[in-house]
């Protein structure tokens, strides 16, 4: 037996793919110096949604827990973000890892409910548990009831005293949080637990056979999502100084659309989601003039992704050129180093 | 019970077992005893419930009445992925494998998590099993992309990568050309030498009389006949009911 080998992680594709990465980050971070106030409103909503997209590739695509119910941690972190600052004056900055907390908390009660539910009903019932959350922070005067509530300008200037100061800072949170989460999500799916979620993604019922605790496994995944969702959530109604029931825990803003990205893209991958952001921007842009037909043909779009191209974009992309641009693959190479 | 003594003290043993869905009964009080070491193999007719007996021993399916104990320990409650840890591996009749994942990545799943070893403890262990089971030039490939009796090596693989002091193979010889036949033989005798036990469901019968230690038949969820290897398939039950060959 031939004790000489080595196992590879990187390719030369992802080590180069590495350095373009670096630049775009540089060129989108200096962004505020050179840009307009609109690129940069728009580079900072692409950011929220690649977390959101990441976050539920990880959930959905890896650890099999199809959730239609991910704006329950984004309403939940913008509402604790809301409290926090409006009830406590904690600085709205320090807030936001607070509402992930927060969220993470609460994640851990919803997933007793949910967890014993599989495939559509799981799905079903998260959605049940996120209208459950909407209404009764609906019911709640003291939280603004239906209507909600805003921030008042004297917490909004803890931010920062001018409008341009707040733009810049939030601008930067938004990429900030859209790194850390992609940052984590590759982290995560490198390590031994990711190891562990992409054998779950491949067959749940071989994983258990081989050792693997899926029900722990899931359930970690479930409540760091929730975490991370929750951040995300705090810091998008943040920006928006508001935050209203109805649009904190919005099924088509905080899932139907990330579901969209993720799946066109390519379920499954860390890729995906970031194809699927970049095309349903595109979309979006192209088609805003033309009223609903922008729904219509977003729907069609995904029809045809389900129906005939599963794996999404990248799916199709990485089977065809073998490319890998965040390799979590280990090669093994016979010969020692 | 006593009528068949097990070579060497029990590693496993069934008692009473029984699994119903509704009017079907899978298992009816079906008993059995693995000795450390031994190889049991386990013939039956279509739907005679081999399957759910390995079911029933990694905890894919959960007995309605009996118990189940490993190395002296009941483990009836215990969940699948535990019972792997501490050393029952399996073999899917239809292989499951991780598709997406490489040939290398399905074995250090199985090392890292049934095993309990690092990351880098786990290399090693998976080279030699790659080696063992002639898997090594695939180590690379996504396991979507094998052939089917190159997936059913990889279960055998993957389920010995865990490290296992039981292993379960269900009908992985099917299939095979007489030479690949041979050489599973041998892969299997060899897992034998490094002192795991084997139960081993499987069609091709000279197959499995070339490894194993003792042979069950299995009909109706029960126990036909347990015995040496060759006197159970000259019993005329086993022939009628296994062959089809009247006893007449």
């Amino acid at each position: 037996m031939d004790p000489n080998f080595t196992v590879e992680r990187g390719t030369t594709a992802s080590r180069r793919f590495a350095v373009l990465g670096g630049v775009l980050v540089v060129a989108l971070a200096t962004l505020p110096f050179w840009g307009d106030t609109a690129s940069m409103r728009l580079i900072a909503e692409m950011a929220t949604y690649l977390a959101l997209a990441q976050l539920w590739n990880l959930l959905a695509g890896y650890a099999g827990l199809v959730s239609v119910g991910q704006q329950a941690f984004v309403g939940l972190g913008g509402y604790a973000l809301f409290v926090m600052c409006g009830w406590y004056g904690i600085h709205p900055l320090l807030a936001i890892p607070l509402a992930g907390i927060v969220s993470a908390a609460l994640s851990l009660p919803i997933a007793f409910i949910v967890f014993r539910l599989r495939g559509a009903q799981f799905a079903v019932g998260t959605w049940v548990v996120a209208e459950i959350c909407q209404l009764l922070i609906a019911l709640m005067s003291s939280l603004g009831a239906g209507s909600g509530q805003s921030l008042t300008p004297a917490i909004v200037r803890t931010v920062a005293a001018s409008k341009a100061d707040r733009d810049m800072i939030f601008y930067w949170c938004s990429l900030g949080i859209a790194l850390i989460v992609l940052g984590l999500v590759y982290a995560l799916l490198r390590s031994r637990h990711g190891l562990a979620l992409t054998a779950i993604r491949d067959s749940e019922q071989a994983s258990r056979s081989v050792g693997v605790d899926t029900f722990r496994t899931k359930l970690l995944t479930y409540v760091v999502v929730a975490f991370a969702t929750g951040g995300v959530g705090a810091l998008i109604f943040l920006q928006k100084l508001r935050i209203s029931p109805a649009a904190g825990f919005s099924l088509n803003d905080w899932t139907v659309v990330v579901i969209f990205m993720v799946v066109i893209g390519g379920i499954g991958t860390i890729e995906g989601p970031i194809v699927g952001l970049v095309i349903y921007f595109v979309l979006r842009q192209l088609l805003a003039d033309y009223g609903s037909w922008y729904l219509i043909v977003m729907g069609c779009v995904a029809v045809f992704f389900m129906l005939r191209a599963r794996d999404g974009i990248w799916g199709w992309i990485a089977q065809r050129w073998q490319l890998h641009l965040f390799p979590l693959r280990r090669n093994f190479r016979r010969g020692g180093p | 019970m006593a009528s068949v003594e097990s070579p060497a003290a029990p590693l496993l043993q069934i008692e009473s077992v029984s699994k119903r869905y509704g009017a079907l009964t899978v298992a009816d009080k079906l008993s059995l005893t693995v000795g450390e070491r031994e190889a049991l193999g386990v013939v039956g007719p279509n739907g005679a419930g081999k399957t759910t007996m390995f079911n029933l021993i990694t905890g894919d399916v959960a007995p309605n009445e009996g118990r189940i104990l490993f190395a002296g320990q009941d483990i009836t409650a215990m969940a699948p992925h535990e019972r792997c840890r501490i050393g029952i591996a399996r073999s899917y009749q239809i292989p499951h494998p991780f598709a997406k994942m490489t040939v290398f990545e399905n074995l250090l799943v199985g090392a890292m998590f049934g095993g309990g070893e690092t990351e880098r403890a786990s290399y090693r262990h998976c080279a030699e099993v790659l080696e063992l089971t002639r898997l090594g030039d695939k180590a690379n490939f996504t396991a979507g992309a094998l052939t089917l009796l190159q997936r059913k090596r990889l279960e055998l693989a993957r389920a010995l990568a865990t490290g296992p002091r039981l292993l379960l193979l269900d009908e992985i010889g099917g299939g095979l050309t007489e030479h690949e036949c041979q050489e599973l033989i041998l892969t299997i005798k060899a897992i034998r030498a490094g002192g795991v036990a084997i139960v081993w469901i499987e069609h091709i019968v000279h197959a499995l009389l070339s490894v194993v230690d003792r042979l069950i038949v299995i009909n109706f969820g029960d126990k036909l006949a347990e015995g040496e290897p060759r006197a159970v398939m000259a019993d005329p039950r086993v022939r009628e009911i296994y062959m089809g060959i009247p006893a007449a």
